[in-house]
């Protein structure tokens, strides 16, 4: 019987691979990885060094960094074919789509600013200076705070959608390399890979209320480089990839303490969950692989090998 | 009662006896089953520890993705505890040639084969034993395998002890004395424990002398603790069960010519030996 169901379940869904997208900074690739054989199924050819990946609301289209191609690509999802380019200013290395859809907020490492892209005309809609560096992005849930993390600077600026001006700069640790708002967006977390720390911000008044500290036994303090993370969807537990410490801390988003760490692959950079939440993918840099944890269990449970120096991963369900 | 009947039945409880005087002989020393842990134990706590973060730098079969070392050395203290059992059972057997009881044994109207078979299972029985209770405080400690691994790991486990008690057997049936077992020691535990895949993975020891990777290769204890490995993991080694049922057999039959009383091998120590 309950076979039965599960059958009538299966074909109850549309048969829609669900997909994890990894861009291969050396190999100027993406790698796909289906999600129920966590096999690699497609490799396709970017622009060059491609890092920060997201797509469209819809999934029907692919925003990737192509970083020394000074570009933005835009990839239709099906076919894997370049669309066309979006201006990006020089160096893109991550961006933000607000959740509309409709502008990205590009990082331009070499420029210092932080170009608006129109995605629907096309157009640079507005370019905002911000510290040296600029790298980690991200939109509030509504759409009217962005964040730009300088990793130079130390600061996270942050900008009033409405007006495309800072409103704000916060002192982080040593060089912030991502940002990311609760699903409420009610805080704002930022990594600092030099310092070795998250700094947790209420948004409302851009105060800091703590920080995320880590230690793993027998890992020297100077290896723990917290890069990318990720919230779950109850929001109650982040996973943080810590870059050459080659692990992924699990903390706990309230005490902000960290509960678990997972073995992975060499360097880990960014993460990206399936679509049910219960498999999480990281990229490994260096070992050019990409370790599956089962979120449950948080146990690692397979490496899949991808291209050369996997960085950014998204889903597409 | 018939006569083959009688037969079977006289080997059957000549068979139990063995099993039951091993047992005995085992819960009877409390002391053991705490020194045959605290051995792997100080592997898994002190040394693993020391190396948490030296391994992990490569995947490697049944493993499919990466790995603390503690992890990778549990298959390996499974296989060292089979050892010093294999080990231990053949020092009781020089001990029990040396106090007699021995001659007690041989002198059973059973065939000589099925005494020392008897001899092998037992202590392939307590080296179960011994084994589970370590995975037991070894999953305490966070390293854990599938649950298929565990049910699977015991024949693998049997198979390895039993290969190993062989060669204890054969050992035995060299060795005179009790003095002579430090060289047991010097020449077969150390070299074939640390010239194996227990405490690196052979791809490290490649990387260090091809020679010694292709010496730890052809060591049957290497096979041994494969075995152990790819059956924690619910997973089958073709070559490392051939090689391990091949080393076993030969060990055995070894041993079996060696208390062979037509070779006159015990005539050294005395009439009706």
């Amino acid at each position: 019987m309950r076979l039965l169901l599960s059958l009538l379940a299966l074909l109850a869904l549309p048969a829609q691979a669900e997909e994890i997208w990894v861009t291969n900074e050396k190999d100027d690739t993406i790698s796909v990885i289906d999600v129920p054989t966590l096999t690699v199924v497609r490799t396709i050819p970017t622009g060059e060094r491609p890092r920060g990946i997201t797509f469209s609301p819809d999934h029907s289209l692919a925003y990737i960094c192509a970083s020394d191609s000074d570009a933005v690509q835009v990839m239709d999802a099906e076919t894997g074919e370049i669309l066309h380019d979006l201006p990006s200013g020089e160096d893109p290395e991550q961006f933000a789509l607000s959740p509309d859809g409709r502008l990205l907020f590009i990082a331009n490492e070499d420029d210092a600013v932080t170009t608006v892209v129109d995605t629907a005309t096309r157009q640079v809609v507005g370019q905002i200076d911000v510290g040296i560096e600029p790298e980690g992005m991200a939109v509030s849930p509504d759409g009217k705070v962005a964040i730009a993390t300088s990793e130079t600077t130390s600061m996270a600026h942050w900008i009033d959608v409405a007006t495309f001006t800072p409103f704000a700069n916060t002192l982080v640790d040593s060089r912030p390399r991502h940002a990311e708002f609760t699903a409420d967006g009610s805080r704002l977390w930022v990594s600092s890979e030099i310092g070795g720390t998250i700094t947790v911000f209420e948004t409302a008044g851009q105060t800091e209320v703590g920080k995320v500290r880590f230690k793993i036994p027998g890992v020297n303090a100077d290896l723990i480089q917290p890069v990318g993370f990720v919230f779950t969807p109850d929001g109650k537990t982040a996973f943080v990839a810590l870059g050459p410490a080659n692990h992924v801390a699990v903390v706990d988003t309230e005490s902000l303490e960290v509960t678990d760490y997972i073995l992975v692959g060499r360097r880990v950079w960014h993460l990206a969950f399936s679509a049910d939440h219960s498999k999480l993918f990281t990229t490994n840099g260096v070992s050019g692989d990409v370790t599956v944890i089962d979120v449950a269990a948080r146990a690692a449970i397979q490496s899949i090998k991808v291209g050369r120096f996997p960085w950014g991963a998204a889903l597409r369900p | 009662m018939a006569e083959p009947a009688r037969r079977t039945q006289g080997a059957r409880a000549a068979f139990a006896a063995i099993l039951t005087r091993e047992m005995l002989r085992f819960w009877g020393q409390k002391g053991r089953l705490v020194a045959a842990l605290v051995r792997p134990l100080v592997w898994l706590l002190v040394f693993a520890a020391g190396f948490r973060a030296a391994l992990g730098l490569s995947i490697t079969p049944p493993y499919k993705t990466y790995i603390t070392y503690e992890t990778y050395i549990v298959p390996g203290l499974l296989g060292m505890i089979c050892l010093f059992n294999g080990m231990q059972s053949s020092l009781g057997l020089v001990y029990d040639r040396e106090m007699g009881s021995m001659r007690l044994l041989l002198t059973s109207p059973q065939p000589r084969w099925w005494l020392l078979f008897g001899k092998l299972v037992a202590g392939a029985l307590v080296s179960l034993v011994q084994c589970a209770a370590f995975l037991a405080l070894a999953a305490v400690w966070g390293v854990r395998a599938p649950l298929a691994g565990y049910l699977l790991v015991l024949p693998a486990l049997v198979l390895v002890s039993l290969m190993l008690g062989a060669l204890g057997l054969l050992l035995s049936s060299v060795i005179r004395q009790l003095e002579n077992f430090a060289g047991v020691m010097n020449f077969v535990i150390f070299p074939m424990f640390f010239l194996s895949s227990a405490l690196y993975p052979l791809w490290k020891m490649a990387e260090a002398s091809p020679v010694l990777a292709r010496a730890c290769a052809l060591n049957p204890f290497t096979q041994g603790v494969e075995l152990i490995r790819f059956a924690l993991y619910a997973q089958l080694n073709p070559a490392a069960l051939g090689w391990t049922l091949l080393a076993g057999a030969v060990f055995l039959g070894l041993a079996l010519w060696g208390y062979d009383p037509a070779r006159g091998q015990t005539a050294g120590k005395g009439p009706g030996g």
